[in-house]
């Protein structure tokens, strides 16, 4: 199998007239867990966002180019299957409220009106819980609502719900800021877990959190893809004087 | 302490209970009018007046089944007019706060709940009452159902505006349709807000006296037809209250007791769903 999963193409995204990501080529390979990292305005959740082609859901939005997923272009694809392939991880924890963490979990599912046998369904709910280690914490109130659990339970119930759907990627916008250290810390130890059998992208303004969970790192600056390489490589001896900057916390 | 210091206490002190004197006396004629209209009413309320028609002039007793039976089927079929337009016109003004078409339908939503309910009344008239040859049941529906929709639409779009973007989000980011997404995930997490507008809605027109004069026109007997003239609880007050017999006073008041119960009864039933079926954002 080609060892690259997802690839952009010459993308560019605008609001309007604002051109936020500036010819953007890029390849993720499979397995991997790619930190997207930059200060804020620069365009890396933007891009992150047209992965899965949230980004066209905000009015004014336009994108051209191409973000290909396993050969395919995803701007030709609709986007509800788009959006089945790459699940995607918020950076506020945002389960729905009026569903049970059961019901949570199986969203895809169940609001998709995809029916399911029971069995499945509690397996699919076991399996993913598990996944994210949320299992052993509320497998006794699997009926109570999502939004009970603490900020850090929700993110990995969200995350829980996107693993659900078994997609290809996982895009995860800022997915710890809203967090305490130690949620974060749970979290990012998932990450090591969840690349076994997924592709994750990461945005994080966190340079720490960067250099510990990435394997590879992009580095955003002004809406262009200044820098894009092996993350060790890139925190001990960045090619570029810009990229250089920003990790010594010469800008923000 | 300093002459000043003192002065301005005095001064915040005056504001407070200002304030309070007023907040009281704001409440005070709702309550005259409550122990009012439920002395004079609540004395006439019995089995029989609920079940039994209106009597000729000169015979005591009777009840208001007709204006009772009539009030429910007008508001019934005027919300099954209003509800559904309501909450779909309000779904678009929520979903699509920018688009030309939302801007001038937000306006003319507005101008619409500004308009006297007699001028919709007269409309009503013109346009149902008179091509169609005759007084009808319907007709007053549809003037009222004219007169709830701008509170559904209204607080429909205030509701569901007041939900987080990210929820909608994360129904997106899963693959939903936008239908799907508006029927499973935004309305149900609206529900309440959507519910108690919807019966704000019901109370607000339950006492429209105005648009009924010229289309539902009233009816002594019980008459469930409703391409024919039918008889409620506002017109039989209006009617009755202003004959010279006693007798029917004491229907009119009877019915204005049941009306202010109506109305209450549905500001409390609202007050019960919105704290029951809110969803903790």
């Amino acid at each position: 199998m080609d060892s690259t999963i997802v690839k952009s193409v010459n993308y560019n995204a605008y609001f309007g007239d604002n051109h936020v990501v500036k010819n953007v080529n890029i390849d993720i390979p499979r397995n991997n867990v790619i930190a997207v990292m930059g200060p804020s305005g620069c365009g890396k959740t933007t891009f992150l966002r047209g992965i899965n082609r949230m980004h066209e859901l905000i009015p004014n939005a336009t994108a051209k180019g191409q973000i290909m997923l396993n050969n395919e272009d995803v701007m030709e694809m609709h986007p509800i299957f788009v959006r089945l392939k790459i699940g995607m991880v918020f950076q506020r924890p945002n389960p729905f409220p009026n569903l049970s963490i059961y019901d949570n979990v199986i969203a895809g599912y169940k609001l998709n009106g995809i029916k399911l046998p029971k069995a499945e369904k509690d397996r699919i709910v076991e399996h993913s819980l598990t996944r994210v280690a949320l299992w052993k914490e509320v497998k006794d109130s699997l009926t109570k609502k999502g939004s009970f659990l603490s900020g850090g339970q929700q993110q990995r119930l969200c995350i829980a719900r996107a693993v659900a759907m078994e997609p290809e990627v996982l895009l995860f916008d800022e997915p710890t800021s809203a967090l305490d250290p130690i949620s974060t810390s749970t979290v990012e130890e998932l990450f090591h877990e969840l690349k076994k059998n997924y592709t994750l992208i990461i945005v994080t303004h966190n340079m720490q959190q960067a250099a510990r969970v990435s394997d590879k790192t992009a580095f955003f600056y002004m809406g262009e893809l200044v820098e894009y390489g092996e993350t060790k490589q890139m925190f001990t001896n960045p090619s570029d004087l810009r990229t250089q900057n920003y990790i010594t916390g010469r800008f923000s | 302490m300093s002459v000043h210091v003192k002065y301005r206490i005095g001064k915040s002190i005056g504001f407070q209970a200002l304030v309070v004197l007023l907040s009281v006396a704001c409440v005070i004629p709702l309550i005259f009018i409550l122990v009012y209209i439920i002395q004079s009413g609540i004395t006439k309320i019995n089995w029989h007046f609920l079940t039994n028609l209106p009597k000729p002039v000169g015979e005591s007793g009777g009840g208001i089944a007709n204006a009772l039976v009539g009030s429910i089927i007008i508001i019934a079929m005027a919300s099954v007019m209003a509800i559904p337009f309501g909450i779909l016109c309000g779904i678009y003004l929520s979903e699509n706060k920018t688009s030309k078409l939302a801007y001038w339908s937000r306006l003319c939503v507005d101008i619409l709940q500004g308009i006297p309910s007699i001028v919709i009344g007269i409309v009503a008239y013109f346009w149902f009452v008179k091509p169609f040859g005759g007084f009808s049941a319907i007709s007053g529906s549809i003037a009222l159902a004219i007169m709830m929709l701008p509170i559904v639409v209204r607080s429909t779009e205030e509701t569901l505006l007041l939900l987080p973007d990210s929820l909608k989000e994360a129904a997106f980011a899963l693959g939903m349709p936008f239908h799907r997404v508006i029927l499973k995930v935004v309305l149900p997490c609206g529900i309440s807000g959507i519910i108690s507008g919807v019966m704000l809605s019901v109370a607000r027109i339950t006492g429209e006296t105005a648009p009924l004069l010229f289309t539902a026109f009233g009816n002594p007997y019980l008459s469930t037809n409703i391409t024919k003239p039918m008889q409620t609880l506002p017109l039989l007050i209006f009617n009755y209250a202003t004959s010279p017999y006693n007798d029917w006073h004491d229907l009119a008041w009877g019915a204005s007791c049941i009306l202010l119960i109506w109305v209450l009864l549905l500001n409390i039933f609202t007050k019960l769903i919105t704290r029951k079926w809110t969803v903790q954002l």
